[in-house]
Formats: structure tokens, C-alpha cells, sequence
């Protein structure tokens, strides 16, 4: 670590940091641990790189296969058979977002701006203990605990409510519907929307909100006037980013959902589309040939998906950075 | 607000001006306790008591008695803040539900199978009763245990990259990279390893390898963003004092930033183990299923805890009822790893805070 006065090389003098008088002495280890450090930087994108080429080179077969070979070996044609499931994925997520985000950003509100403030941490750990359970438990409690409960609640809506269309049709006997599929989504996606609109609410500018209580505003009235316009960005990033997890959630979806290869709006049915990921799960461990070949087409139309969902919520995010000069 | 002008009308309590136009505190409890017993008592005229009925139609009674209620006496803002007031608490008792609904179904149907023999015994020959996770538990050691070797040094050195040295336009492709990373959906990893051991090994090659990689995929990310967040807040004089001193950035960002965010980063390691370990998916795409034992992660698929769990779910014998009893305490015994982890990683981040909060 010691190193004695170093004698300043004129040759480089023009590669020393412009607000140093005196050129640092070329170090083997610096170069060594920046080169280690750069490297693993570059490692990453190649990765990603990587991930996308063997995805795609993997998927080809299927991609070019005539859809009558595919007929026979496959799953059927590609996109015949891709459009439905894709279909099931962005519907799931789609009601996931629905019953989550309401709920969601009211939890953020509870323990940023209700809860008494010794009660909020731990308060926010409790909801961060869902993010604890892996999938595959949420399945099987989905499964075998949630959907025979809830069954019966869809069948009486299912009865008394079936004039409104997604609560039409024959209902399920056995609760393993769309609904209770895209319920235990929402409630997988729960601790992500809270814990990024509570970061958010907080964020929120004291001056503005202390400036609105001062003016006789009404606690709520406060909230909607200074926080969530505040959080606007925030929010929209937070639910872009649940989505991005909804779409791409296979087990509980895979063990709780009875799913076909159909589209169906209904969402009380035995009948329901699946999703794209849930479809690879169930099916990859009986797959060869061609059939594999399918199943990664179908994974690569996923990771497109998701791709294209998660780098909207980061542009989001970054435009929300550059203007954010406001507080 | 209102209580400049309180209208003669409502203001039965004329002794106390200031309280007049409110509603007395023990109102919320009173119609809370009120809605529920009438709700009940609907169920019971409505073919016999439903206590779940009971609570959810008490509950909209109570928003909706409370709102006219509040409106009548107090006027309109006020009611709406108290409908505000109370959608936020009931939202934060609805993700009660789940959670508690989990974690008692999980207890009470696992633990029945929460003995030596379930963490001793493979599954090898076992039909029907007995057998065990013994298999998955050193399967999932060792997947987790490589995807933590993979990961840990990419991810560290990385976000080193990132907060000492990186600006300009690699830089912030990393970062951007990097939370693209984050959003790859689990199957995909998973995918992406089988394709990789497909071209390396032929097709159909499942192993433990395998399902390293596929969890490196997912658990990088997590360690560059925890990492760089904990470098960036490492104070600046630090570094200053240690340049001052000739020492050379290398041995600066190891004998000093980094040691002085080590509890920090050890917690965001043991988190981002606990974000991995519960992962389905890609190990059961990558690494596959077994009933035996297998200690080579390099060959034959390898069984983990949470590929254990749904295979038991989903691929039952005869008996369903065994087969069950093991999914159900193979999950108790996830939710357990799974939240000691996370205590852990928080007690350390806890107990060694100060250290990253310097001066």
C-alpha cells in the first residue's frame, strides 16, 4: 500500500486526470482490478446477448418447421398455437394488475401516510414477508386451499351475475379458474407495487404536503393534491414493473389454473386460456424434438413480452428522472 | 373548514362548540361492531350463518353507514376522507388474508410430516408412505451453492464497475442491462441454460450445472443493484483520506469501501440467496427430476427443494394423501429457509448498520 513520491513521466502526462497536477504512478493492480471489474461489466451484456441468441437459435427449428410438420411433431402451427396463450398471459396479468394496484398502492398509503410511525416498518415487513413465499407454495395453497374455498363464491356470482359477459359461461366445478389464477397473481405482486409506491409516497415533497394541510385541506384531500400527482411516474414504473412479473409467473399459474390452448374472456369457466410460461412448465418435462423446439419459440415470445413491458417502465422511470427537478 | 358555521340543526351538543359537527370517536367502532352483527344476521336469514359472508358484507355496510353517516353530520370533505381513511386500512388488511391464509394452511398440513425420516430419506423406491426430501435438500445446496459462486464475484465486481469506476455510455448500458436482467422472467433463465447444455452437451441434458446457471441469471442482477446501492452511500472522504494517504484506488475499493459496506453487502447476498432458493421453473426445466440422490452436479438431473415440492403435487400416486402430506412439508420447510434467510440478512444489515452510516 505504501508508495514513495513517484516521479511524474512527461509521456503520461496527457492521461492523468485533468485536476491533478502530478500524473499517478501506472499501478499493475489497478489496472488489473479495473480490467476484472470492466470485465464482468461486459459479462453481463454479453450474457443478456447470450440468453437472446440461444433462445432464438434454439427456437428457430419450430420457427421454420412447415406448420404441417409441427402438426404432426409440435403442438400444432406456431402462431395458431402461440396467439391463444399469449392471449392467457396478458389477460391473467391484465386482472392480476386490476385487483393488485388499488390494493396495493392503498397498503403504500397505509404505511406512509396512516400508520402511526413506529408501526409503519414493521408493518412493511409484514407485507414483504408475501414476497418471502416462493411461487410454488403460493400454487399449491392456490390449489389446494384457495380455489375449493372460493368455488363457491364463483358459482353463486357465476348465477347471479352471469349477465355480465367474463362472468358467463359453465362454471368450474372446481375453482381453478381464470379469476382465482389472476387473484393469487395479485397477490404475488402485491409486495412489489407496495414496496415501490411506499418509496415513492415518501419521497413526496413535506413542503407541499405541510403547505396543504396549512390551507385546511382534509388528510385525503392532501394526498391527492401533493402526493399522487408527485408519484405519478412512480406509480405507472411500480405497476409496469408488477406486470412484467405477472406475465412471466409460471408455477402458480401452472398448478392452479385448468388451462387450454383457447381464448376465453370468461373467467368463472373450467375452460380458460393458459399462459405462455404455465404451458412451457407443464409440458417441458414430456417434450422432445420438436415439441422443445416449440416450447423455447414460446419462451422467446415471452421474454419479448416481458422485455418490451420492463424497458417502458424504465424509460418511464428516466424521463421521470430528468424532470424531477421540481422538489 | 366546518367549524365556523355549524348549523343549528345538528348541533345537539351545544355545551362543547368544538366538537360540535364531528362525529364522537367511539363512532367508527360502534357502526364497525353494528355492521357486522347485521350482516351476520342477514346470513342467518339468507340460509344459515356464514362467518366469511358475515365479515366481507359487514365490511361494505360499514363503508357505506359510516360515508352517510359521516356526510349527514360533518359534511362531504370529511366524509370522503373518512371513506379514504378506511379503504386504506381495509386494503392493508385484505393482504392480511393471504398471508396469514399461507402460512396457517402451510403449518397446520405440514407439519404432520415434519420428521427425521422426511429430512433423512431420498424418495428412491418409496411408494405410497415415508420417504423424504433428503435428496432435494443437498440438491438445492448445491444448485444455490454454485449459483452463489457464479454470482457473487460477477455481481460484485460489477457493481464496483459501476459505482468507482464507470461513466460514459458502458456505464449506464450496464445499469440499463442490468435491470432488463432483473425482468427476465424465471422460465426463461431456465430456457436459456437448457438451450446452452443442449449445444454444449446434446440435447435432453438436464443437471445441476445447469441449474446453477439458470439461477445466476436471475440472482446477478440482484446482487449489482443491492451492492452498487451500498457502494454509492459509502462517504466520499473515505476514499479522499485513503488517496491522500498514496494509497492506490485498487487497495482503496478493497481495504476500504468495500469493508466499510461488507455488512451491507453480506445481507443483500443472503437476500438475494433467499430471492433464488424458492425458484420452480428454471430448475425443473435446467436440472430436472429425480427420486435419488445425486451428488455430481455435472451429470443426471438433480432434485431440488422446490421442484420436490410440485413434483409430489402434481405427480401423485396412488394414495394421493402421502404424496400430499410431502408437498405440504416440503413447502413448510421452503417457507422456513426462505424466511430465516431473509431474517438473517436483515439482522446483519441491522447489526452492522452503523458501519455503512460513517460520517
Amino acid at each position: 500500500m505504501s508508495h514513495s513520491s513517484s516521479s511524474p513521466s512527461t509521456t503520461e502526462r496527457q492521461e492523468s486526470s485533468e485536476n491533478s497536477l502530478v500524473p499517478a504512478k501506472k499501478r499493475i493492480g489497478d489496472s488489473v482490478f479495473k480490467g476484472l471489474s470492466t470485465g464482468s461489466g461486459v459479462l453481463i451484456l454479453v450474457v443478456l446477448a447470450l440468453v437472446a441468441l440461444f433462445l432464438i437459435m434454439q427456437a428457430l427449428p419450430a420457427l421454420t418447421t412447415s406448420p404441417d410438420l409441427l402438426m404432426q411433431q409440435g403442438y400444432g402451427p406456431f402462431w395458431s398455437w402461440v396467439i391463444p396463450i399469449a392471449f392467457g398471459t396478458v389477460y391473467s396479468s391484465f386482472l392480476a394488475l386490476l385487483f393488485a394496484v388499488p390494493v396495493g398502492m392503498g397498503i403504500a398509503l397505509f404505511i406512509s401516510h396512516y400508520a402511526p410511525r413506529q408501526l409503519a416498518q414493521p408493518l412493511g415487513y409484514v407485507i414483504d414477508l408475501l414476497a418471502a413465499v416462493p411461487s410454488v407454495v403460493f400454487g399449491l395453497w392456490g390449489a389446494n386451499a384457495f380455489a375449493p374455498s372460493v368455488n363457491t363464491a364463483w358459482i353463486w356470482l357465476n348465477r347471479n351475475m352471469g349477465w355480465f359477459p367474463p362472468f358467463g359461461g359453465q362454471a368450474s366445478g372446481t375453482g381453478r379458474t381464470m379469476l382465482t389464477a389472476s387473484l393469487v397473481l395479485a397477490v404475488m405482486i402485491l409486495p412489489i407495487i407496495t414496496s415501490l409506491c411506499r418509496e415513492v409516497f415518501l419521497q413526496a415533497p413535506k413542503l407541499h404536503e405541510e403547505a396543504a394541510l396549512a390551507l385546511g385541506a382534509t388528510r385525503w384531500e392532501m394526498i391527492r393534491m401533493s402526493v399522487l400527482p408527485f408519484a405519478r411516474a412512480g406509480i405507472i414504473s411500480a405497476v409496469m414493473l408488477a406486470l412484467g412479473r405477472a406475465l412471466g409467473e409460471t408455477m402458480a399459474v401452472a398448478m392452479i389454473l385448468s388451462g387450454a390452448n383457447v381464448i376465453n374472456w370468461q373467467v368463472l369457466t373450467g375452460t380458460n386460456s393458459n399462459t405462455i410460461a404455465a404451458t412451457i412448465a407443464l409440458n417441458f418435462p414430456e417434450a422432445f424434438g420438436l415439441r422443445v423446439n416449440q416450447l423455447i419459440a414460446g419462451g422467446l415470445v415471452l421474454f419479448v413480452i416481458t422485455l418490451a413491458v420492463n424497458m417502458l417502465a424504465r424509460w418511464v422511470v428516466s424521463r421521470r428522472a430528468a424532470f424531477s427537478g421540481a422538489n | 373548514m366546518s367549524t365556523t358555521a355549524t348549523a343549528p340543526k345538528s348541533s345537539r351538543h351545544e355545551a362543547s362548540s368544538l366538537t360540535a359537527g364531528q362525529l364522537p370517536s367511539w363512532s367508527t367502532w360502534v357502526a364497525l361492531v353494528a355492521s357486522i352483527v347485521v350482516a351476520a344476521l342477514l346470513t342467518v336469514a339468507f340460509g344459515g350463518f356464514n362467518l366469511v359472508g358475515a365479515l366481507a358484507l359487514g365490511a361494505l355496510l360499514f363503508l357505506v353507514v359510516m360515508h352517510v353517516w359521516s356526510m349527514s353530520v360533518e359534511g362531504g370533505r370529511k366524509a370522503v376522507d373518512r371513506l379514504a381513511k378506511h379503504l386504506v386500512v381495509a386494503a392493508f388488511v385484505i393482504a392480511l388474508i393471504p398471508l396469514v391464509w399461507v402460512i396457517w394452511s402451510t403449518l397446520t398440513q405440514g407439519l404432520p410430516r415434519m420428521d427425521v425420516t422426511f429430512f433423512t430419506n431420498s424418495m428412491r423406491s418409496v411408494v405410497g408412505q415415508g420417504g423424504g426430501l433428503a435428496h432435494a435438500l443437498t440438491g438445492t445446496l448445491w444448485v444455490t451453492g454454485i449459483a452463489t459462486l457464479i454470482s457473487v464475484p460477477i455481481g460484485l465486481l460489477t457493481a464496483v464497475y459501476l459505482s468507482e469506476y464507470g461513466h460514459g455510455r458502458l456505464a449506464r448500458g450496464i445499469t440499463f442491462f442490468v435491470d432488463v436482467m432483473t425482468g427476465i422472467p424465471s422460465i426463461v433463465a431456465g430456457l436459456f441454460a437448457y438451450s446452452l447444455m443442449t449445444m454444449l452437451r446434446g440435447p435432453g441434458t438436464q443437471n445441476g450445472l445447469a441449474g446453477a446457471i439458470a439461477l445466476s441469471v436471475l440472482m446477478i442482477p440482484v446482487v449489482v443493484r443491492s451492492t452498487e446501492e451500498l457502494l454509492r452511500i459509502v462517504p466520499n472522504e473515505l476514499r479522499e483520506a485513503s488517496y491522500a494517504l498514496g494509497v492506490p484506488k485498487w487497495a482503496t475499493i478493497m481495504k476500504v469501501v468495500i469493508p466499510t459496506a461488507i455488512s451491507g453487502i453480506v445481507s443483500g447476498v443472503i437476500l438475494a440467496i433467499a430471492r433464488i432458493i424458492g425458484e420452480t421453473a428454471p430448475l425443473m426445466i435446467a436440472a430436472g427430476f429425480t427420486a435419488s440422490q445425486n451428488m455430481n452436479p455435472l451429470n443426471n438431473a438433480m432434485m431440488t427443494m422446490p421442484v420436490f415440492v410440485y413434483d409430489q403435487y402434481a405427480h401423485p400416486g396412488v394414495p394421493v394423501a402421502p404424496y400430499h402430506e410431502r408437498a405440504w412439508a416440503g413447502a413448510l420447510t421452503l417457507i422456513l429457509l426462505v424466511m430465516a434467510l431473509n431474517l438473517l440478512g436483515r439482522l446483519i444489515a441491522r447489526r452492522f448498520a452503523p458501519k455503512t452510516a460513517g460520517r
